[in-house]
């Protein structure tokens, strides 16, 4: 499988989830030990590898903070 | 001599306008200003222009507010009533420091008053106009070629200064006919609108046209700017007339059609040997208050002359400081007061002040 | 390659909206469309009072703010004045279906050659959660404390339906944003709206069901499920309205 990867504004993200709760593969979570410069808890890869490029997360953020690539 | 042709006022404003280079009017039809939107409609089709009779005159500002954005002469006409209607848009076309034409033909107030002329706008006009501070360059015509060249001059001050002009006429100014000679009328060269949201091309930075400023420093900023260009304007742009007034101890204040009323009072006057001239004048905002504090040289007393219950007066008041007696001569509801009210104003105030001497 | 990234006609400025608020995702997709059918440099949108009060600092187009519901207007001034270029408003539902009623029925009974984006959330968003036009019956709002009683404050309106009814109107559809699927579909809606007024069609309205969870007292999660629960049902998604297709089936019944 081609491999994906995924960028974040971090210092964007509002902490909604929904990234999170759309990704088929579970490639995402809130980082509960983490704070941006919001407030919120922001979305990271915690299973990067897993990670198809379907782009679902980022078509769901409402504040357009993924940059979804794959392959070479 | 140029050549000259019979118009109805308001027909004068509405072909001033094509000649000023407007070819966008938007409107709703309301007595007695009209003929306006008859003409464009007409006319407009017919040059390319665009002439659309809106829903509401709330619409019709909010159209005129969006040609305004792209840089394009634009205007809209009304009456009273309409003209409160449009006044939320003549607070965000302040607030945007969007140029356009607006012309209020008036008639009497308040409510749905009546379709006779009256002057009772004046305050609306000058002080107002909308809610926040701002100002509308005013314009009074007298006479219909006076519709026409303050239409042209009234479209070029509102490039200039990025800001609305309105034409203060009435019912009687809009309907008179009188030859009006358009070749005299000079249109000046565009000016540049940098601002202007005509689409960025992908060459530039978008531009916004807004009103609206959260921050209080910069809405503060923005306010302290546009009294400034206002500042600039009430020194450069002042416009009246004077008649009679060489050696005048009485001196009359009236714009627009109480001013053509007040001038046969003033010959007539001064064929009983009373000293008695006038100041008309013709931008009621800014007013000419250097003309009337000037006027203290020779004058004694003043006697306001209006379509209104007393608005102007308090313009003529001030610019006076208080070192005359102001009086007021009226009609209102639509009448207007006749030569005789007036010269009978000038004899009672002629006896006063010589009483006094 | 890159298989998602942020649209040329979004800026890189940082929404303001609250978090989980679909207002975002529908700037997104109509700056892709503008991307798509490339026309940025030639747009003018024309922004609202309400929520997306400021969607003129996000879209990289030139941009006009107008008073309360007057949109319509404006961009009828705009596309009369030029009439190359792509004009498009984007309004709340205070804004479009209260205060603009007038200038949204009569934008759509002309015709005027523009794009309506119509975002439906059922509450006035920026004032803090009042009762809508749109609001549900028994919705509970800061205004409808008790639930909306229509009784006493009357229906919610369903706008492309009554838009439907006049010969005006060009393409009325109403979409949603809750998942990928209905993303995907109002993305299709949007892009159809803008291109019939590069087709010189007319008068296109999409009407977004967007989720406001802070006002609504939900999760962002909870308030995605409310639309499918609730929204939907009151106001069902589709074509209202297709007037370049009712007369291709017209013409084809009779071939």
């Amino acid at each position: 499988m081609a491999k994906c990867k995924l960028t974040f504004k971090t210092d964007n993200c509002k902490g909604c989830g929904l990234c999170v709760d759309v990704c088929p593969k579970h490639v995402l979570a809130l980082a509960e030990d983490q704070i941006n410069k919001k407030g919120h808890h922001p979305v990271v890869a915690v299973n990067p590898e897993a990670c198809i490029g379907c782009a679902f997360c980022a078509t769901m953020c409402p504040d357009c903070i993924i940059k979804v690539e794959k392959g070479e | 001599m140029a050549d000259k042709v019979l118009m109805k006022g308001n027909e004068a404003i509405a072909e001033a306008a094509i000649i000023a280079g407007c070819r966008h009017y938007f409107g709703y039809p309301i007595t007695p200003q009209t003929e306006i939107a008859a003409y464009m409609a007409k006319r407009l089709p017919k040059i390319g222009g665009v002439f659309l009779q809106a829903e509401s005159e709330v619409a019709a500002i909010n159209m005129v507010y969006g040609v305004a954005s792209t840089g394009t002469r634009v205007m809209t006409s009304s009456s009273s009533p309409g003209i409160s209607l449009k006044s939320e848009g003549l607070s965000y076309l302040a607030g945007a420091d969007l140029p356009s034409l607006v012309v209020n033909v008036q008639r009497g107030g308040p409510g749905l008053g009546g379709i006779q002329p009256s002057q009772a706008d004046y305050f609306q006009a000058t002080k107002g106009g909308g809610h926040g501070d701002f100002h509308m360059i005013v314009l009074a015509p007298s006479s219909v070629q006076e519709m026409a060249e303050l239409t042209v001059h009234g479209f070029e001050l509102a490039d200039k200064y990025r800001m609305t002009s309105m034409i203060l006429a009435d019912g009687t100014m809009g309907q008179m006919m009188e030859p009006v000679a358009l070749d005299a009328l000079k249109v000046g060269e565009p000016v540049e609108k940098p601002w202007a949201t005509t689409g960025t091309k992908l060459e530039r930075v978008h531009n916004i046209v807004n009103s609206l400023s959260l921050v209080p420093e910069e809405l503060e900023e923005l306010n302290f700017a546009r009294y400034e260009r206002y500042k600039v304007i009430e020194e450069n742009e002042v416009m009246y007339e004077t008649y009679r007034m060489e050696d005048a101890e009485i001196c009359i204040a009236a714009f627009g059609i109480a001013s053509r009323v007040s001038r046969n009072a003033v010959d007539a006057a001064r064929e009983m040997g009373i000293k008695v001239g006038m100041i008309r004048p013709i931008t009621l905002w800014p007013f000419p208050k250097k003309a009337f504090k000037d006027s203290l040289a020779t004058c004694k007393a003043y006697i306001s002359v209006e379509l209104s219950m007393g608005q102007m007066i308090e313009d003529v008041m001030l610019a006076t400081e208080g070192k005359a007696p102001v009086t007021l001569c009226n009609r209102v509801g639509g009448m207007i007061p006749s030569p005789e009210q007036v010269l009978e104003s000038i004899k009672e105030t002629a006896a006063r002040i010589g009483g006094n001497n | 390659m890159v298989v998602f990234d942020k649209p040329h006609a979004l800026n890189d400025i940082p929404f303001h909206y609250c978090p989980g608020c679909t207002h975002g995702i529908i700037h997104r997709l109509v700056a892709e469309v503008m991307d798509e059918l490339g026309i940025e440099g030639k747009a003018v949108g024309i922004a609202p009072v309400g929520c997306s009060v400021m969607a003129y600092n996000y879209f990289n187009c030139d941009m006009i703010e107008a008073a309360h519901g007057r949109a319509p207007a404006i961009a009828t001034g705009v596309k009369r004045a030029l009439p190359d270029s792509i004009v498009f408003t984007y309004q709340g539902d205070g804004d479009l279906a209260s205060i603009g009623m007038a200038e949204t029925v009569h934008a759509a009974a002309r015709n005027e050659n523009i794009t309506v984006i119509f975002v439906n959330n059922a509450i006035y968003g920026m004032t803090g959660g009042q009762m809508a036009p749109t609001s549900l019956p028994g919705q509970v709002t800061q205004t409808s404390p008790y639930g909306r009683d229509v009784k006493q404050c009357g229906f919610p309106i369903r706008v492309c339906e009554m838009l439907a009814t006049l010969d005006g109107p060009e393409y009325l559809e109403r979409v949603t944003v809750n998942n990928v699927k209905q993303i995907r579909n109002a993305k299709k809606a949007i892009k159809k709206a803008f291109q019939n007024q590069v087709e010189g069609k007319g008068f296109s309205l999409i009407e977004v069901l967007s989720t406001c969870p802070t006002n609504w007292g939900m999760t962002p999660q909870a308030a995605l499920k409310w639309i499918d629960d609730k929204m939907i049902p009151y106001y069902p998604l589709g074509v209202y309205k297709d007037r370049t297709a009712a007369a291709a089936a017209v013409e084809k019944e009779e071939n």
